[in-house]
């Protein structure tokens, strides 16, 4: 049988998906049309897919498989899909990126196996390059994919796993790399290339692992981010290797939009990205991180109730709430929705300030806040509200801390020193909710808790919450 | 063991007020103190002793009795001798006692090992410290009462009324010093409707004049009058007569005159002279809150109302008697606040924390030794506030996603130039022509995402993550084009191929849809 479309025809379908696809990135600069967005890049992927399976390239044989694989595979992702919890988000993306490195990994094995269309000379080599490095890239987005899940899953321990000499070890595995590449070129058949490759497809592997292993918890924004440019580059480097141009667009696309989010995300914390990729910052309370003079706080916490802190909103105009990670593991954010609902009846101005980094992955608490259905517009950038705080009667901040931390401003010493902050403790007053006195994922006392401005409320975000909603329904 | 409080009644002429009202009774004993009020304490302020004894306080005839009771009293008047004589040997005692203005009296408590803690020495300008502020409570009470007491003298409406007979214009008021008092007589006059206008040597206050409603009326003289710790200074003389003719003008303009202006250890400024009075209206009034402190107008009589040029000049200087449950609720929660500081354990034992700033100011006496005055407080913040806001403005830099950043210095640029035209005539040097048409479309590839990433909101971040790892799965077609490829000769395709392509295929799947269709959960979370 011969193809439906032409090679012309499934070529321009490739255009027109290609354009789909940007105008898909292009739609989300706005909640409004960004669910046309999404509905663009699915118009997409099902012209791509179609215009390849009726393509020249693909025989009648194949399409019983076709669709057997796809049903299993789009039935798991639509299960996924439908009972992922929100406060889960950044596991589910890391476990997607897994899956994309993985298919990659296949996909290039596939590729070196096919001796359809024989290549000779420097296109041959270009082509075997190809092959190897989309493995590789593959194969680190796989397995580093795979561990920032489990760390965020909380099945590996958040605490950064420093090997000795990880750095050396990490170039000694480079080197080992690039050695096993040129055998694998060097090889004359498809027996001999087989042990290069896999030799260097478990070393990337290992690396990978090794990687995210090493980066704390608090950094995991810029390793989500940084994990969803490789699944970007790796389709792209087997664009190359199939000398298929959606694919190479495609994987461009998506790897040059991780990079530029691990861009923001690097800043928003005042660090480079390469120390981050170096690991052992975000630490969980393990190293000590080194103190400066300034950073040990003088004064006294004040502990406040539920009941004034239910006091203390009712009598405010203007509310600025800054949630952070453990307003998403107290699974907080419906009741900070009803208490917002609550407020606003009331005709109190109440707006909510995000950090860039605050919670797992860029954008996770626009994402848990929008669940619980506070409107987005009263949910503000950090840059948006960070000149408002002076006029603001109650400053809320609900399990974050680094974002909040003065010191970041004050005290040059401070690890965490340069990196833009949420400026609560200029409103006229804070309340700052958390279960203890423990520090932050970067390990620096808090100067915040000891202004004289500052209430701290003691306990589990959730469980506080309702409490001061009863009270604020009560009065 | 669990201290006694002990509320005496005020003995001073006239004053009305009482140190505590039943409702502070309950949380002072929640804080584990006992409590005794000498009977009849609270008449004057409408708290009966019935009412003290629901709430949980021993009532006590006699003050003898109650003095030897209590380890600790509260008061609010400066103690009599006889009072002193009464207090238990190394007893404590808090309230108003001004030391720099009663040097004998210290004397006598000193003698009695007392530990004295004067409500009237608190470091105001602790923040911290605000709540126990009795000077600032009791002056606010003060500020209010005087408009009282000047409506009820003046003749006229407050507010601007039109009516069926005619039009009513508004009164004017001025209000002399806009310190705890003056703010507060603004705030009144302004919420009965008066147009209402303000002077303070202190220029910083406008802002606080204007938020109440009032108008800042400028001396026409550059002067700071900022004395430090929030209390005005002695102006030069410069700026005393362009402040007279200030004065003079509002006079011939206003229907009421407050004037709170006080210095602190100083007598109180003379603002409004004999001829100022006789260029007002007839019918007007001036209410000298100052009046105790010889008082702001020449014609002040101390304590009384009298009429003078066809002026009322109220001079007394028992305003909070006049209000006296308000003054007594707002003074007793203040000591309470203090007992809170205090005992800090709750178990109704109190620890005079010398190292604490608003405590060390406050006690004057401790255990028989005289420690005030206090070592000087530190500076006042109008000193060091434009610190903080260059530390702001610097630390703005950088901030901001998306925001033009600053171009790239010139070298790093050229650098970066050089590396790209290396990399660029490396790759066109070594690789073929199919090679470079796939890497044209991929740089310009990544061109576009970045354009297009650059505009996605900071708030979507989430979305554009899974909807980037949708799409990456267009690998699906890299596998798709592997499972059955037209071969030559219809040879059967590789199985090993076929597997890992179906491999690759449901992976992918996966990703398309659990992609897709979570990006568009989100999406559809997002309402306004």
């Amino acid at each position: 049988m011969s193809a439906v479309l032409s090679s012309e025809l499934a070529t321009v379908s490739y255009i027109g998906a290609t354009i789909l696809f940007i105008l898909s990135l292009g739609g989300l600069s706005n909640p409004e049309t960004s669910r046309r967005g999404n509905l663009y890049g699915m118009i997409g992927m099902t012209i791509a897919v179609l215009a390849t399976v009726f393509g020249p390239r693909v025989t009648a044989a194949g399409i019983p498989w076709i669709i057997a694989s796809m049903v299993v595979g789009g039935a798991i992702g639509l299960y996924a899909a439908k009972v992922v919890k929100m406060t889960q988000m950044p596991e589910l993306v890391a476990l997607m990126h897994s899956l994309v490195g993985l298919a990659a990994c296949l996909v290039g094995f596939a590729s070196y196996i096919d001796t359809s269309a024989p290549l000779a000379g420097a296109e041959k080599t270009i082509h075997e390059l190809e092959i190897y490095i989309g493995i590789l890239i593959g194969a680190v987005t796989f397995s580093g994919s795979l561990i920032a899940f489990g760390k965020l899953n909380g099945k590996i321990g958040g605490a950064p796993l420093l090997l000795p000499a990880r750095h050396w070890l990490n170039l000694a595995g480079l080197l080992v790399v690039i050695w096993f590449g040129g055998k694998f070129i060097s090889s004359h058949s498809i027996a001999d290339g087989m042990t290069p490759l896999i030799v260097m497809t478990v070393i990337a592997l290992l690396f990978g692992i090794h990687m995210v292993m090493a980066i704390g918890g608090a950094d995991m924004p810029v390793v989500v981010s940084m994990l969803n440019s490789y699944s970007g580059w790796a389709a792209a480097a087997t664009g190359f290797m199939l000398s298929n141009d959606l694919l190479i667009v495609v994987g461009a696309l998506v790897g040059s939009s991780g990079a530029i989010l691990s861009y923001i995300m690097c800043r928003a914390m005042n660090r480079n990205f390469i120390s981050v990729i170096a690991g052992g910052f975000g630490t969980g309370g393990g190293t000590p991180a080194p103190k400066g003079d300034a950073a040990a706080p003088a004064g006294e916490v004040v502990p406040i109730s539920a009941l004034e802190t239910a006091e203390l909103l009712k009598d405010a105009k203007s509310v600025i709430i800054v949630p952070g990670y453990g307003m998403a593991v107290a699974q907080a954010q419906h009741t900070v929705y009803e208490i917002t609902k609550h407020l606003r009846e009331k005709g109190v101005n109440i707006r909510f300030g995000i950090h860039p980094v605050a919670g797992r992955m860029p954008g996770h608490m626009n994402v848990l806040l929008a669940e619980a259905k506070v409107p987005y517009d009263i949910v503000m950038e950090m840059d948006e509200l960070n000149d408002d705080f002076p006029t603001t009667d109650v400053a809320m901040v609900i399990g974050a801390n680094d974002i909040v931390n003065p010191a970041a401003q004050d005290d040059p010493a401070s690890p965490i020193a340069g990196m833009p902050v949420l400026e609560v403790w200029k409103a006229k007053t804070s309340i700052v909710m958390k279960r203890s006195m423990a520090s932050g994922y970067a390990g620096v006392d808090n100067p915040l808790f000891y202004k004289e401005n500052n209430r701290m409320l003691f306990g589990d975000a959730k469980k506080m919450l309702d409490e001061v909603l009863v009270a604020l329904k009560a009065a | 063991m669990a201290l006694t409080i002990g509320v005496p009644r005020e003995t001073l002429a006239g004053e009305k007020r009482v140190a505590t009202v039943p409702e502070v009774v309950e949380k002072l004993i929640k804080l584990g103190f006992s409590v005794a009020v000498e009977s009849g304490a609270g008449d004057a302020a409408n708290c009966s002793d019935d009412s003290y004894r629901a709430s949980g306080a021993q009532v006590i005839a006699g003050a003898a009795n109650l003095f030897a009771a209590s380890d600790i009293v509260f008061k609010v008047g400066v103690p009599t001798t006889d009072e002193v004589g009464l207090l238990r040997e190394g007893g404590t005692l808090i309230g108003f006692v001004w030391p720099a203005q009663n040097p004998e009296l210290m004397q006598q408590l000193a003698a009695k090992k007392a530990t004295v803690l004067a409500i009237d020495s608190l470091p105001r300008m602790l923040s911290r410290a605000q709540k126990m502020d009795a000077l600032t409570s009791q002056a606010g009470v003060a500020g209010y009462r005087a408009v009282i007491e000047a409506a009820n003298a003046f003749g006229r409406f407050f507010n601007g009324q039109i009516t069926a007979a005619g039009k009513v214009p508004p009164a004017k008021v001025f209000i002399a010093g806009a310190g705890v008092a003056g703010l507060a007589a603004i705030g009144t006059a302004a919420g009965l409707g008066a147009i209402v206008r303000a002077n303070d040597t202190r220029a910083e206050v406008a802002d606080q004049v204007v938020s109440l409603g009032g108008e800042f009326v400028k001396v026409d003289f550059e002067e700071e009058g900022g004395g430090g710790g929030g209390y005005a200074k002695v102006m030069s003389e410069g700026f005393q007569q362009a402040q007279r003719e200030m004065y003079a003008k509002q006079a011939r303009e206003v229907d009421i005159i407050i004037t709170t202006a006080l210095i602190p250890g100083k007598p109180a400024p003379r603002l409004i002279t004999a001829e100022m009075v006789q260029s007002m209206k007839p019918g007007s009034v001036i209410v000298d809150m100052a009046a105790e402190r010889g008082g702001n107008c020449e014609l002040t009589e101390p304590g009384k109302a009298v009429v003078k040029h066809g002026v009322t000049i109220i001079g007394y200087s028992d305003l909070n008697s006049r209000l006296a449950k308000q003054s007594s609720t707002l003074y007793a929660t203040n000591l309470f606040r203090l007992a809170e500081e205090l005992c800090k354990t709750k178990d109704g034992v109190i620890d005079v924390n010398m190292e604490d700033d608003a405590i060390r100011g406050l006690t004057v006496i401790k255990n028989g030794e005289v420690t005030w005055p206090p070592p000087a407080p530190k500076l006042p913040p109008a000193a060091t506030a434009p610190k903080p806001a260059a530390a702001a403005t610097a630390a703005k830099k950088g901030h901001g996603h998306g925001a033009a950043s600053e171009p790239m210095a010139a070298g790093t640029l050229t650098i970066m130039f050089a590396v790209a035209a290396a990399l660029f005539w490396f790759v066109g040097a070594n690789a073929p022509a199919a090679f470079l048409a796939h890497f044209t479309v991929f740089v310009l590839a990544c061109f576009v995402g970045y354009m297009v990433v650059w505009n996605v909101t900071p708030a979507l971040h989430t979305p554009l993550m899974s909807v980037t790892n949708a799409i990456s799965s267009i690998i699906c077609i890299g596998a798709l084009v592997q499972i059955a490829p037209p071969l030559a000769g219809g040879a059967p395709p590789d199985t090993w191929i076929r597997w890992l392509a179906v491999g690759g295929i449901a992976l992918t799947a996966v990703n398309m849809f659990g992609g897709f269709a979570v990006t568009q959960r989100m999406l559809d979370m997002f309402r306004k």
